[in-house]
């Protein structure tokens, strides 16, 4: 089944208000099952491998076994994603290895201000065809096909 | 050990309807949708709702990873930069074959890269160009162009920022957020005809029903994915080159209601590398790569190929051949026994060292070389399509070695990509727009306060990530103007909350009532479950409507049988059974699937042609006819159209204008 859940690692997110995993896969996938405090996933082969829940989870205890009716077995890929990078681990059938750190972003989580030092364009300007961000600078935004005959 | 035939979901679905609560919402503006399309509408309708004025998102999942950006992306495919939104139109009407709305596409490419500035100042990291580093693309930082429009970015969060930005601004308007209710069909105001005034879904995680009601509203849930018989007919269905979460949701809804649909006979056919659907854009045109059929033959050169674009011309013959003639050599080739298609990564990575050599650059230089370039070909797929990697891992491929098949996938059906099937909206009201393409409110349906963007709008494709999120902000300031203008509207629904509840319920009733009349629950001749209607759909759809099987092929009688069974597939729908949230969640995705396939079929019917050779073929109508409209061709679009009061489906021919010259 593409993502598992290690059971000596999984803690059901010790019953937090979310449980990472159910929280995060969008597909409606990975789901709590609270008499064993484990997740599962509970439709295998609706699984994109999109390691949504693997990257989320605070126990390390989401995997991927990838998929049995394409992949001959032995390979492994798995990820450590911090704040500002994430780090891969990728393992061959035949045991070869191969590690690979990439950025992925340049702000600190939870730092955007989507409105701060932006425009506020009055109620008149809502009849033409600019976008807020736009109203300050708009060479490009009020082009016409005209203007590159 | 008990019998099978009871549940066996976590999250069991409630079968007694008095215990089920129902939540009334009332917003003047509702965002239907979490992807970049409705990311970029929660940001831009603040600014332009006035105060007082209230609206919502509400997303099937979490937005920080839901629609097609989910997973993240290696490359930014609409970014126009030093281009011209005129060439960009150029670009994507050869594309797709001639026809499309040059006027949405213009509109696209001149708000487009604003929104890639903000994805860079939110923290997106933008490759760039050595000399430019640090610098933002604002600052004149260069980015690292693939192709003419295409820019590499380090985008693991990708759709993890952009949602924080829509996150950030729905919290500071005090806008609500509603995550896991999936809303399943639109709803229209018991007085004023055409008009919508609301919607109703449910909560995966809990039983209850929402019912919403609004003025306005945007409907973004994405494309249609499996549609057609997968190539991976056990788990790795799930690996669909699209997200497996796309259920056709926009297309059906949007039709329900009778939204007027265009090009819905355009589907995607992409060409990826076999099985793991890991992307081939950056191997094409940052690597240069080259793909060989199966005796190492360039085959793009070959005379026969040659001969076969010139079938269609001016299309095949134009110096950038659109993707789905493409398609039509590969298949051309397997066809003729030549297969299997490679991607020769070896040749082109090794090229790279021994033009480094050539250069005079020592070992060691080398080596630190090999190693970025090794990086670079790795992050493509772990960006976006980690399970690609993992089948390199699980098949020993190491890309400077060995070369990796590439095969036409199945079909998916979207606007956003290279595909532009999806809803008719008026264009932006300015004077170069034809009369035609206009009724007032930008990116407007034809049901009076519906607004679609992203995949739902048609004739106007490749506007990928970037183009989506522009797209859902024109569409967001449209509805504030409609808003506006339609003050002293109230929108009132036609049907009570608990009517409204015993329909969303409908496949929890059925179940119940059925689940112990076998010893199996998935072996019930009383019901289907949502597992065997989309198998059932993607079976029949392969077979008649021109899936991978029979290479795309459909012809008229054909689509007469496939047309049958979609009748059954709707006619049994009314007995699909869901024993918990998520099977309900899936019982009303298929049927999302079945109309948007039954549209398709519908659209594919009408046009007596082959539009999109390498796509799909009529075998009955072979040639892409360049005849215009007006001289009774197929240069033209297809329109259809589902009239709610009378259950009937039309399809129409439209003028296609060509606005922007050659």
């Amino acid at each position: 089944m593409p993502s598992f859940v290690n059971p000596e690692k999984c803690d059901g997110c010790k019953g937090g208000e979310k449980t990472a995993c159910m929280y995060i896969c969008p597909n409606d996938l990975m789901v709590l099952n609270p008499d064993e405090m484990r997740a599962y996933n509970q439709e295998p082969d609706q699984c994109w491998e999109c390691y949504s829940c693997v990257k989320i989870c605070p126990q390390g205890a989401i995997e991927v076994r990838h998929y049995a009716d394409i992949c001959p077995m032995g390979g492994y890929v798995q990820p450590m994603r911090g704040t500002d990078s994430i780090m891969w681990t990728v393992k061959f059938r035949n045991g070869n290895m191969k590690r690979f750190k990439f950025p992925i972003r340049t702000t600190p989580e939870g730092s955007i201000k989507p409105y701060e030092g932006k425009p506020s364009p009055g109620a008149d300007q809502l009849d033409n065809e600019l976008l807020f961000t736009e109203t300050a600078d708009s060479a490009r935004a009020t082009c016409k096909p005209s203007d590159f005959a | 050990m008990a019998l099978p035939n009871k549940p066996t979901w976590e999250l069991l679905a409630e079968p007694d309807l008095s215990k089920v609560p129902v939540e009334e919402h009332y917003y003047d503006a509702l965002l239907v949708g979490g992807g970049m399309a409705a990311c970029g509408a929660a940001w831009e309708i603040g600014k332009w709702l006035q105060d007082g004025q209230t609206c919502a998102l509400v997303d099937k999942a979490a937005l920080e990873r839901s629609g097609a950006v989910a997973q993240g992306l290696s490359a930014i495919n609409t970014y126009i930069g030093e281009n011209t939104p005129s060439d960009y139109v150029r670009m994507v009407r050869n594309d797709l074959m001639g026809v499309v709305r040059e006027d949405l596409i213009f509109d696209l490419g001149r708000h487009v890269d604003d929104s890639v500035h903000h994805f860079e100042e939110w923290g997106l990291p933008i490759w760039k160009k050595k000399g430019s580093e640090g610098k933002k693309l604002t600052e004149g930082g260069e980015p690292v162009r693939t192709g003419k429009w295409q820019i590499m970015i380090n985008g693991e969060s990708y759709k993890c920022i952009v949602a924080e930005a829509a996150k950030a601004a729905l919290e500071e308007k005090g806008y609500d957020l509603y995550e896991r209710i999936f809303i399943v069909k639109l709803l229209l105001d018991a007085n004023k005809e055409n008009t919508i005034a609301g919607a109703v879904g449910f909560s995966v995680r809990e039983n209850k029903v929402h019912v919403f009601t609004c003025k306005a509203m945007l409907v973004a849930c994405g494309g249609a994915v499996n549609i057609f018989r997968p190539r991976s007919t056990d788990e790795g269905k799930g690996r669909a080159w699209y997200p497996v979460w796309n259920a056709g949701s926009t297309y059906t809804m949007c039709m329900q209601v009778g939204a007027e649909m265009t090009m819905m006979e355009n589907r995607f056919t992409p060409s990826r590398f076999k099985d793991g659907y890991g992307p081939v854009g950056a191997w094409f045109l940052l690597f240069k790569a080259t793909v060989t059929n199966g005796y190492g033959e360039h085959y793009l050169k070959s005379e026969a190929c040659q001969a076969e674009l010139q079938k269609y011309a001016p299309y095949g013959t134009a110096p950038i051949i659109p993707t789905c003639l493409r398609n039509h050599l590969m298949l051309f080739e397997m066809k003729e026994g030549r297969g299997p298609i490679f991607m020769d990564t070896a040749a082109a990575l090794n090229a790279f060292l021994e033009e480094k050599r050539a250069e005079g650059m020592d070992e060691k230089a080398l080596k630190r070389y090999w190693k970025e370039l090794e990086s670079e070909a790795w992050e493509d797929f772990l960006d976006m399509s980690v399970g690609q990697a993992g089948l390199w891992a699980s098949m020993n491929i190491e890309p400077e070695k060995v070369g990796s098949e590439i095969m036409p996938t199945e079909p998916y059906m979207l606007g956003s990509h290279s595909g532009c099937c999806g809803i008719w909206v008026s264009g932006p009201n300015e004077d170069w727009v034809p009369d035609d393409y206009k009724w007032g409110y930008n990116r407007m349906t034809t049901v009076n306060g519906l607004f679609t963007a992203g995949d739902g709008v048609g004739a106007s494709g490749h506007k990928f990530s970037s183009g989506s999120h522009a797209e859902g902000r024109i569409a967001a300031k449209s509805m504030a103007r409609y808003i506006r203008d339609n003050a002293d509207f109230t929108p009132t629904l036609a049907q009570s909350a608990d009517e409204l509840k015993e329909e969303i319920y409908k496949p929890v009733k059925v179940y119940y009532e059925n689940y112990q009349k076998t010893t199996h629950e998935m072996v019930n001749p009383n019901y289907i479950k949502p597992r065997h209607m989309m198998e059932r759909l993607m079976k029949y759809t392969d077979e008649y409507g021109g899936g991978w099987s029979p290479y795309y092929m459909t012809n008229g009688k054909l689509l007469e049988i496939a047309m049958r069974h979609l009748q059954w597939l709707r006619e049994d729908s009314e007995k699909m059974a869901a024993g918990g949230l998520h099977e309900l969640l899936r019982a009303w995705e298929n049927l999302h699937r079945i109309w948007t396939v039954e549209d398709h079929l519908r659209h594919i019917q009408f046009r007596e042609e082959s539009r999109y050779p390498g796509f799909y073929y009529r075998g009955d109508f072979m040639q892409a006819d360049d005849k215009d409209y007006d001289e009774g061709g197929w240069k033209c679009f297809v329109n259809s159209k589902y009239d709610p009061k009378t259950g009937e489906w039309t399809c129409m021919k439209k003028k296609c204008h060509k606005i922007i010259a050659d």
